[in-house]
């Protein structure tokens, strides 16, 4: 509706940024931020998107740690009254609040936290410097790949008030088709559709620009990690994401229209929803982390002021982890009843990612050994990705053992493994990238000290919140519960402390955000020194409006 | 700004938790009392008539304390264990069957496979695991101070070494097999298929509650609901005491299955997924509407174990947990008798009939059972023995796999 209203308006501006289209003329407000063709205009605005999303994500895991602090329903009823105008509730109702909880911190933190961050955001903002283009090659849309986010993310916050989605991230038939009656699910749905409509225009844009756009000189081996980890997530979202549609869109018609894909009494299946869904859902967590790949090799090279070791391994592990992403899905079902073989199978497949996620590791330290290292904030962040990704995928390769994985599956081991992946590894590559790059889109230096606060603050907070449910996986506290025996309150009351402690240390995150933003000491082109090679740190900082209207030769 | 906000209130949230626990626990879950012995034809009035003389507890019945009519003799609330002539019904030992507050590791295991695997995470997978985090950790250390630039001020500007990126992508495939040979050989133990003479378990999942059936044994039907805690009930209904089980964890309905004979578990659902899983015997299988799933896995050790719904299943998936008693041959048998059921004739296996509940319900397989009568050892043994070999083959641990490292 609005977009129609400002049809006019929209033109005009088109029009008047033709008349002056020097390098570093910016149009008005309007025109800039809601009709932007600018892929780093596009890219702030993704990582604003995703820092509020974070926010939201992070509050709602804030409400799940608090509730489970101790044993026992503490706050949900409560809760749900507020949540719906204050009448009496329902117990099943706190309680399907919980579900609702679960399901919307995994997927905001999925859809509009990491991967909004990582490939809309740095993705958007240095991939076309990287690689010397001008900008991206399909600017408009670009700039629809940001704004269907919007409404995709104003469902899923508007699905609770319709009742809620309680199905978890995985969205599970039958609990998601006759399970859940009312409109939220379908609000759900349509919200992945939207999320994905924009990840595949992104991915189809990534692919175009890192084929066709790449400056003189810059051939596929000479190009920077990060451009070559965003062009393999950009693969994988192209062949993942349209299976998602699918199996979503099924769901759909299962919910609406009578159709019975997953419904065992039409002839449908439940598991064939959970093999479509994993057949995306495991892409998409590398999709997550490939890009964080690529955002350490550059922080670790820089600050050990040598070049990336093993270049070429590096990105063909990359592209290694994308292949084999895409034949190990049903790791996620070893309990569904499936035959020894695909079992045996799925298990030996899964460890073979072991091999090139180790090469990945060593190769960090090898950049590192023999360096001149400093440890600004950044590095600390990358140092601190590296091991706890190492924590977090030792754990994977105990759950890739099909035989093992009964006992794990669906406990808090899991939930402890994929957190360090994702909250440990994931996010910990964001904030390396965060601090790497705030001065060049800034302009500005964050506060050093406060950026090493964040860090050990995070750091001792997440491990607190985190290690310990390796401890109640084991002994066995399944997932996605409001209330647990007593027998699991020693770990959770402690996660929760860690909670309170990761908390804080976001708190000066965005304390040091704030604080740089209005007073930091102005950025230099390139304040990380002769390690930093890539064609950012030869911009200002912040860039110009339009960069490389000479292109740049590489040799 | 938020999160600080969030986490005041956490921690103001967190010193108000000792005073809201008991109100808030006031509202906990309302469990749906009606579906109670909704099929359970299996107990008829003759069934209370067997149990009685034999001193087993009529409350024993699966129809609960809302089942009505034929109980009302016993004014007792149902007790799930099994307690023969007097003797005590089986309570819970400590670290056994349930999780332990403030451990670290994995639940002690009581059968086969689950020791099997138990020690194949413990003494394989963990160590491993943890060297190499250390090893990765003690470079990390190591470069960071060795190569820091006040001691290192000139980096090398090597960026190549095949040599070593040989060794570094042969090493983790070299451990991975390592891991791979113990893994497979682990998962077929696990898909060792029942033998005949399992006894078999049908686990129905249900909105939320577990039924179970058992379709050799007469069709014994048994509906397990979670036991509410004493001020969450109506007066006179029955609430969980310590011998029930922990919180959350204790049912109304307990099943019973034998120790030392193989059991095959059939699970699927009536409504949506679901998972059985009891951590003690290292078993999760979905339980998935239109399809049956079938493991099978022997109980080594008697006591009383418990799981809990390992799949999100809606509002009450934390609330449908699992008890399992596990009792000698002989016991099973009388619970089997107990319960209205029989014990399969010697010379039928079990697996013959996969059966809807009461198909075999003949009047001459009734005729032979109730002959057997005295549900004492000789009776049991005999139903136990399968027609070729003898107990040894099934209810001898040797029995089932290889032995388990």
């Amino acid at each position: 509706m609005t977009d129609t209203a400002l049809h006019p308006s929209a033109f005009q501006a088109h029009d008047h940024g033709h008349h002056d289209a020097d390098a570093d003329h910016k149009p008005g407000f309007f025109a800039r931020w809601f009709m932007s063709t600018n892929h780093k205009d596009i890219g702030t605005l993704y990582l604003i998107f995703a820092i509020v999303a974070g926010i939201i994500g992070g509050a709602i895991s804030g409400l799940m740690r608090a509730e489970l602090m101790h044993p026992g329903i503490q706050y949900l009823p409560q809760w749900a009254a507020m949540l719906h105008g204050g009448t009496e509730q329902s117990f099943d109702q706190a309680l399907h609040l919980w579900n609702v909880l679960v399901t919307a911190h995994g997927l905001i933190m999925v859809f509009f936290m990491v991967m909004p961050a990582m490939i809309g955001g740095f993705g958007n903002w240095f991939v076309p410097i990287m690689i010397g283009a001008p900008d991206m090659a399909f600017p408009r849309m670009n700039n629809i790949s940001f704004w269907l986010l919007v409404p995709a993310f104003t469902l899923l916050l508007a699905s609770p008030f319709f009742g809620g989605a309680g199905t978890g991230w995985t969205v599970y038939a039958p609990l998601s088709t006759y399970g859940e009656p009312g409109p939220s699910v379908d609000m759900a749905i349509l919200s992945l559709h939207l999320a994905g409509v924009s990840s595949i225009l992104g991915a189809i844009n990534f692919i175009t620009t890192i084929f066709n756009m790449r400056a003189p000189g810059m051939t596929l081996h000479k190009m920077p990690l990060f451009a070559w980890a965003v062009l393999v997530t950009a693969f994988l979202l192209l062949l993942a994401l349209p299976v998602l549609a699918a199996a979503i869109t099924m769901l759909l018609t299962d919910r609406n229209f009578g159709t019975t894909f997953y419904d065992p009494a039409g002839g449908g299946d439940p598991v064939l929803y959970q093999h479509l869904f994993w057949f995306f859902g495991h892409p998409e967590v590398y999709i997550m982390i490939l890009p964080g790949f690529g955002i350490i090799s550059h922080i670790v090279a820089t600050f050990s002021r040598k070049p990336v070791f093993g270049y070429l391994g590096m990105a063909y592990a990359m592209v290694a982890i994308g292949v084999v992403g895409f034949v190990v899905w049903a790791h996620h079902m070893f309990t569904t009843g499936m035959s020894v073989n695909v079992k045996m199978y799925f298990t030996a497949a899964t460890m073979v990612i072991a091999v090139p996620t180790g090469i990945k590791i060593f190769s960090w330290i090898a950049t590192m050994w023999g360096g001149s290292l400093r440890f600004p904030t950044p590095m600390v962040w990358a140092i601190g990705f590296i091991f706890m990704f190492t924590v977090g995928g030792v754990t994977g390769v105990v759950l890739a053992n099909g035989g093992v994985d009964d006992y794990m599956q669906d406990t808090y081991y899991v939930v402890a493994h994929f957190h360090y992946v994702l909250s440990l590894g994931a996010v910990f590559s964001l904030f390396a990238g965060f601090y790497y790059w705030f001065p060049k889109m800034s302009g500005r230096m964050y506060s050093e000290l406060l950026g090493q606060l964040h860090f050990w603050v995070f750091f001792v907070g997440v491990n607190l919140l985190f290690f310990p449910m390796h401890f109640l996986g084991l002994q066995g506290m399944p997932r996605r519960y409001p209330d647990y025996p007593d027998a699991f309150a020693h770990w959770n009351n402690v996660a929760t402390i860690g909670y309170m402690i990761m908390a804080a240390g976001m708190a000066i995150f965005f304390v040091n955000v704030i604080w740089s933003l209005i007073a930091g000491k102005k950025a230099p082109d390139n304040p990380w020194g002769d390690g930093a090679t890539t064609l950012e740190w030869t911009l200002s900082s912040p860039p110009p409006f339009h960069q490389f209207e000479t292109l740049p030769k590489i040799d | 700004m938020l999160k600080t906000g969030i986490k005041g209130w956490m921690l103001a949230a967190s010193l108000a938790v000792a005073g809201l626990a008991g109100a808030a626990t006031a509202q906990a879950p309302a469990a749906p009392a009606a579906t109670t012995a909704t099929a359970t034809t299996g107990a008829s009035p003759a069934t209370a008539a067997t149990a009685a003389p034999t001193g087993l507890r009529p409350a024993d019945s699966n129809q609960g304390t809302s089942g009505g009519s034929l109980q009302k003799a016993d004014a007792a609330p149902a007790s799930p264990a099994l307690a023969m002539d007097g003797a005590p019904a089986m309570t819970v030992k400590p670290m056994l069957g349930q999780p332990t507050d403030g451990l670290f590791g994995i639940q002690p295991q009581v059968t086969k496979n689950g020791l099997r695997a138990h020690w194949f995470h413990d003494r394989v997978l963990l160590p491993l695991i943890t060297i190499i985090s250390i090893f990765v950790l003690i470079l990390l250390v190591f470069v960071v101070i060795r190569f820091r630039a006040g001691a290192n001020p000139n980096p090398s500007k090597t960026s190549h070494n095949t040599a070593i990126e040989i060794v570094w992508t042969l090493a983790p495939v070299l451990i991975l097999v390592a891991i791979a040979v113990p893994s497979i050989g682990l998962l077929q133990a696990q898909f060792k298929p029942a033998p005949a003479n399992a006894v078999t378990l049908k686990a129905i999942g249900n909105q939320w509650f577990w039924s179970y059936q058992y379709p050799d044994h007469g069709g014994i039907e048994i509906t397990a609901n979670m036991l509410k805690e004493a001020n969450q009930v109506a007066p006179g209904e029955r609430a969980r005491t310590a011998a029930d089980g922990p919180r959350l964890m204790a049912t109304d309905n307990r099943i019973v299955l034998p120790v030392g004979v193989p059991i095959r578990l059939i699970t699927t659902a009536n409504d949506v997924i679901h998972s059985w899983a009891v951590p003690a015997f290292w078993i999760k299988l979905d339980a998935i509407p239109g399809r049956l799933n079938e493991t099978s896995f022997t109980i080594e050790k008697p006591g009383l174990y418990f799981g809990q719904c390992s799949e999100l299943c809606g509002a009450r998936h934390a609330f449908m947990p699992i008890a399992v008693e596990a009792v000698s041959p002989a016991e099973f048998a009388a619970w089997v008798r107990a319960k209205g059921g029989k014990m399969p004739a010697p010379g039928k296996p079990s697996d013959a009939v996969i059966p809807q509940p009461g198909a075999d319900n003949s009047a001459a397989v009734m005729t032979e059972a109730a002959d057997a009568g005295n549900m004492t050892g000789p009776t049991v043994n005999g139903t136990d023995t399968p027609p070729t070999s003898t107990q040894g083959a099934t209810g001898n641990p040797g029995g089932v796999g290889e032995a388990g490292r």
